[in-house]
């Protein structure tokens, strides 16, 4: 698999009256052809400023953001032009142009690479099919949902042929139903058209359902990047378990008792665990939370035990859990 | 009021029309094109360059802030060498597209403001160079704006070019001046000052009209 892009070192840091800031502290990043990625973080991260980076909306500070093996600073401003039409963008604003035409939009980026009328007008069709709103052409935005334009947005994005799309909080403006749709469409395209996609998001259900690889960014670091699946099944830095971990107020029967997290997956997360647990060892535990979801079409749950008070006991729970393969972690509280 | 002020207030009504026409279509041919340098290399925007800027920002306020009256006064050599005279109709018509320029440019500029960031940046994540962006972004997207904008300074031109009476212009607003005024003839006075608040008021609402029409 070939790299996309590759980022080394990167920081970026703004000047604004004698004060600087640093928006980017070095960050290493690679992210391979045919992926979804995702660059997830709180606001003000710094995500939106590194996806930013790698069309060269903005200049690194230090450091150098590579695309296909081609060092995006040393791009003369018409070479740079170039390289853009292949990394299409979509906004959490859609940012489509409200005086025009959906048809209209659409042809947008390829009136830009020189193509001429009725060509331009077919394949913006064409888009338009593709993101299913192909008999609202003649509409303007305004006349549309939240969802609707960004499909648009999607289909102007996809006319120029990318090799990647950018999506910065693609999804963070349209309701949770409309989300799953808008989702629904980048896997698609992704699998199609085998368009690579980045994905910014705050939002950690938009990472569990399209995304293959994280890339979780902490106040402009790189807390830690990796394989969805793995992050979740055991998150390494505190930036990760935050967000995999969403702080619940637990309420154990003790206020001293010993909690631990059990995570499962695939075929782990449908066998009855707590059942078999009381049938073979005879110990019990108390469930304090507990949940189950998807991520990328696998069954993915995690679930806080409090244990009962021997040691003895919490060993041969423990054992248990881990003779079954299962993942266990400690919950502080 | 006599047959002959009656034939002259209809001929004013032309001439008045006349100037405000072709001063609005020169300052605009103008004003049009400073406004959008003016927005598009101040700071932050597409084509920052704050030396031009400068320069530019400050030749309009200079011509934003001259009062009208004196810059008919201070223009009459100018005018003379561009169209052969200094008074009557066509010569009017310097000094109110020179007068025009500046306040066209300002509201070209502050129309242009308007347009969402977004739409710049998602043009040039499509690879499209400034002057793209600007023609093809930034212009369509103001237009509902840059047509509000007009319809205030066609009714200011319209303002001005009866002030241009004082020297000798042609217009309404000469009539009101020489026989209204001059003579005491108030209901001259008062019938072309009629007219005039209903030209501005015509203008006004149609502006208004294409504005919201045109806006999607």
């Amino acid at each position: 698999m070939a790299t996309v892009f590759r980022l080394e070192n990167v920081t970026k840091v703004y000047k604004n009256d004698g004060k600087e800031f640093s928006a980017l502290k070095g960050i290493d990043l690679d992210i391979e052809e045919g992926s979804v990625f995702g660059i997830i973080g709180m606001s003000g991260a710094g995500k939106s400023t590194l996806v930013r980076t790698l069309n060269r909306l903005e200049d690194v500070t230090s450091g150098s953001v590579k695309f296909y093996d081609q060092d995006l600073a040393e791009l003369s401003p018409s070479q740079l032009r170039k390289i853009r039409r292949q990394i299409a963008m979509i906004f959490q604003s859609f940012n489509l142009l409200g005086q025009r035409t959906v048809l209209s939009n659409v042809m947008q980026p390829l009136k830009i690479a020189g193509i001429k009328g009725k060509e331009a007008k077919e394949k913006a069709l064409e888009m338009l099919e593709i993101v299913g709103l192909a008999d609202k052409k003649n509409q303007f935005p305004s006349r549309l949902s939240g969802g609707q334009r960004q499909r648009v947005a999607i289909a102007r994005a996809l006319a120029s042929d990318p090799k990647v799309l950018l999506c910065d909080e693609a999804t963070s403006a349209l309701d949770p139903r409309m989300t799953g749709e808008i989702l629904d469409l980048l896997k698609e395209i992704n699998r199609t058209r085998k368009l690579t996609i980045v994905i910014i998001t705050h939002e950690m259900s938009v990472i569990e359902k399209i995304c293959d690889k994280v890339a979780i960014i902490d106040d402009g670091n790189l807390a830690e990047t990796g394989d969805v699946k793995e992050i979740f099944r055991s998150p390494k830095s505190q930036a990760a378990k935050k967000l995999v971990f969403p702080s619940n107020p637990y309420d154990p029967s003790q206020p001293d008792s010993r909690l631990i997290r059990v995570a499962f997956d695939g075929l782990a997360a449908s066998r009855p665990f707590i059942a078999e647990l009381v049938e073979k060892t005879g110990r019990k535990v108390n469930i304090l939370s507990a949940n189950t979801k998807s991520v990328g079409g696998i069954g993915y749950g995690q679930m806080v035990l409090e244990l009962p008070g021997s040691a003895d006991d919490q060993g041969v729970i423990i054992d248990f859990f881990t003779g079954n393969g299962l993942s266990i972690s400690e919950v502080e509280r | 009021m006599t047959d002959y002020i009656v034939e002259t207030i209809k001929a004013g009504i032309l001439e008045t029309l006349a100037m405000t026409f072709f001063s609005s279509v020169f300052s605009y041919l103008f004003g049009l094109p400073l406004g959008i340098l003016l927005y598009a290399t101040s700071k932050g925007r597409i084509m920052e360059n704050k030396p031009v800027n400068f320069v530019l920002g400050l030749i309009v306020n200079i011509g934003r802030s001259l009062p009208f009256l004196i810059l008919l006064v201070l223009l009459i050599p100018f005018t003379r060498f561009v169209t052969g005279s200094s008074i009557g109709t066509t010569a009017s018509i310097v000094p109110l597209t020179i007068g025009a320029i500046p306040i066209v440019a300002r509201m070209v500029e502050s129309s242009l403001s308007e347009v969402q960031p977004g739409i710049i940046e998602a043009a040039v994540s499509m690879g499209a160079s400034p002057i793209y962006v600007i023609l093809r972004f930034v212009l369509p997207e103001a237009t509902p704006s840059l047509l509000l904008g007009a319809a205030i300074n066609i009714a200011t031109i319209l303002g001005y070019s009866a002030m241009a009476g004082v020297i000798g212009g042609g217009g309404l607003g000469a009539i009101a001046l020489q026989y209204g005024y001059y003579r005491y003839q108030k209901d001259v006075l008062w019938t072309t000052v009629t007219i005039l608040v209903i030209m501005v008021m015509l203008i006004q609402s149609a502006g208004n009209r294409i504005a919201v029409k045109v806006r999607k």
